[in-house]
């Protein structure tokens, strides 16, 4: 049981290298390069393979080939970089090859900054290339929780055969923090990968990887397929932590960097009296529906607090269907609330005051 | 009785959906042929591109990828990096796919000397999507963007491929071909020989360019095609070996 003290970037390049991913495609962009310079210095130490790529859309790409060749595989990006690897990351899906991919969250939109941001939800959450399809987004809040969902991540890659969008931002990827790898829990189902194409010796004949189905009968039934997956990976792997949610009259939602600061914010807030609760979304596709459908029945209000101009909030009122109101409180460009500012709208709204 | 010609085990039973005429199908033979010579079909994997050659994994006898439009360099590197070194990986491309779109993907895998061949089939022309301007359209060229013929003041000058990735260190051996004639097939067919063994031996980034036909999309008959390339093509996509690097990283 040691604790290391590292950057946030830094553990899920350790954590991978803990799930057995040997293989990782970069391209620098901050704030995650240091994600890309860990696995360059890593990798060849553990007998892995570090290629810096030319451009995010080859990255991806590398990753396709890699994910085909049936090894476990990663990479990693920036708010801009990660929208280029949304070509690779719809072939992914298209062809259900399993990956890893970490999105470090900055401001934006277009160049934006580097300040930390949740602004990529709609895009990580709702398919964000081409066609119809999701990935599952894990979105962990503290460094720890980086080493356990990495290895979640691979976990769920490689059993439903999907690329994985680990969600963070600039703050969780900069901070230090202690960290125990000894205690998170290793993956150790094995996912033997008999559609891999890495030549026929012995093992019959060709194999093909592809997402194309020029038959629109037989694109159907493709989809079809993807379909019954998202709803099994919707079934089986919702992940929430609730606060206080046996005694809480009312709650607020709030996921990543944003969550830990809430979860400030509640305590300040209880210790004020209020008796107010916090659900943190870990996975944000599949999105804890039930959980905050079942809340909103009995809970006054909900607040949703987000680093973005509003997006999970819709998922939120989608869940809710209007059986509490919903008051949302975001800052964005990369502002990150403070402890104080969300006190103060809990305050508010635990006053009776309405919110927007 | 005895057999003077038999159909390579490097292709599938399938009927390829090529038009008439059209040479993608001789390159897929040849360069089928020459992975069975090799005797490494079992350890092939290949990579298809975006264009008429989409369905490639169809018609060869290994293990095959497909691509995004122009990211076949990128893929095959991604399978060349996490697999053992006596793996062969090949690209199967055209001139659209690797010459605009991925013109990225395909300068950096030239550059870092990715021990892949890619078979570069330049039809001077976009097939797939209905005879569109390629990067490698003729100058004066008609296609159905270049209704008056290309127009360089307006589009540019047609690239030469093989000549631009010769400059590249990484590069190990660069040849242009055609298969306008039977002498050709059978140098073209050589000159993918030569692509794979360098690339078994290790020794880098190997391309084969070529010259192909579209009579489609040329609006011409098959034969006229033939002569298409000889008399057109060829003089401005000169056929020989732009880089040999094999003596030296050999
Ligand atoms: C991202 C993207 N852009 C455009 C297309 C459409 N597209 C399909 S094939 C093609 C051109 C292929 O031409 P070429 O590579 O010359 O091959 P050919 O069909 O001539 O053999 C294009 C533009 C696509 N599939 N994907
Ligand atoms: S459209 Fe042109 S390149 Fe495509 S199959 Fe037909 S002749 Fe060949």
């Amino acid at each position: 049981m040691v604790k290391v003290l590292m950057k946030g970037n830094e553990v899920i390049g350790e954590a991978a290298i803990q799930a057995d991913c040997y293989y990782f495609f970069g391209y620098p962009i901050t704030p995650q390069s240091e994600l890309v310079a860990y696995m360059a210095k890593r990798l060849p130490e553990v007998g892995g393979v570090f290629l810096q790529a030319e451009s995010e859309i080859s990255a991806i790409n590398m990753v396709y080939g890699a994910a085909s060749a049936g090894v476990r595989v990663m990479t990693s990006s920036s708010s801009p970089g990660f929208s280029l690897k949304q070509e690779g990351i719809s072939y992914l899906a298209g062809a259900e090859l399993p990956a890893v991919i970490v999105n470090v969250g900055r401001g934006g939109p277009g160049l934006g900054n580097i300040q930390p941001a949740q602004s990529d939800y709609f895009q990580v959450t709702k398919g964000g290339g081409h066609g119809d399809y999701y990935t599952p987004v894990l979105a962990p809040s503290s460094l720890q929780e980086i080493a356990e969902l990495t290895q979640e991540g691979f976990r769920i890659a490689d059993q439903y055969r999907t690329p994985v969008i680990i969600l963070g931002d600039g703050m969780l990827g900069q901070m230090m923090e202690p960290v125990d790898f000894d205690a998170v829990e290793k993956v150790d189902q094995v996912f033997a990968k008999e559609w891999a194409t890495t030549g026929t010796k012995g093992d019959g004949g060709p194999k093909t990887i592809t997402s194309l189905d020029l038959n629109d009968v037989l694109l159907e039934e493709r989809n079809h397929r993807l379909q019954a997956k998202y709803q099994e990976i919707r079934d089986k792997e919702v992940k929430v932590i609730c606060h206080y949610e046996e005694e809480a009259d009312w709650f607020v939602v709030a996921y990543g960097t944003v969550g830990r600061i809430v979860q400030s914010a509640v305590e300040k807030a209880r210790e004020e009296g209020v008796n107010v609760g916090l659900i943190r979304p870990v996975s944000l596709w599949p999105f804890p529906h039930e959980t905050i459908s079942g809340f909103s029945e009995t809970s006054s209000h909900i607040l949703v607090v987000e680093m973005s101009a509003g997006q999970m909030v819709e998922d939120v009122r989608l869940a809710v269907e209007g059986k509490a109101p919903v008051s949302f409180y975001g800052r964005n460009g990369g502002v990150i609330p403070s402890v104080g500012e969300i006190l103060e709208q809990i305050m508010k709204i635990d006053a009776g005051v309405t919110v927007r | 009785m005895k057999t003077v010609f038999e159909k390579t085990s490097g292709l599938t039973e399938k009927e390829t959906h090529y038009c008439p005429g059209c040479t993608h199908g001789i390159i897929h033979r040849i360069t089928a042929e020459v992975l069975e010579e090799l005797n490494v079909l079992e350890q092939t994997i290949g990579v298809a591109s975006v264009g008429c050659s989409v369905l490639s994994y169809d018609y060869f006898n290994c293990d095959m990828t497909q691509a995004a439009h122009g990211r076949a360099p990128a893929v095959a590197t991604g399978i060349r990096r996490v697999l053992p070194e006596d793996r062969i990986i090949f690209t199967y491309q055209g001139d659209g796919d690797l010459a605009s779109i991925g013109m990225g993907e395909i300068v950096h895998s030239a550059a870092r000397s990715e021990n892949i061949t890619v078979i570069f089939v330049n039809n001077a022309i976009y097939g797939m999507t209905g005879g569109q301007m390629a990067p490698t359209t003729l100058t004066g060229q008609k296609t159905v963007t270049s209704p008056e013929g290309r127009n360089t003041a307006m589009q540019g000058l047609p690239i030469r491929v093989a000549e631009m990735l010769s400059t590249l260190d990484g590069a190990t051996y660069i040849e242009r071909v055609s298969v306008h004639d039977v002498a050709h097939i059978m140098k073209t067919k050589k000159a993918l020989k030569r692509a794979f063994e360098t690339q078994k031996a290790g020794l880098g980034f190997t391309m084969i360019e070529i010259l192909s036909t579209c009579p489609t999309n040329w609006g011409i008959d098959p034969e006229e095609s033939l002569s298409f390339i000889k008399e057109e093509m060829i003089p401005y996509y000169p056929l020989g070996v732009f880089q040999d690097r094999r003596k030296e990283k050999g």
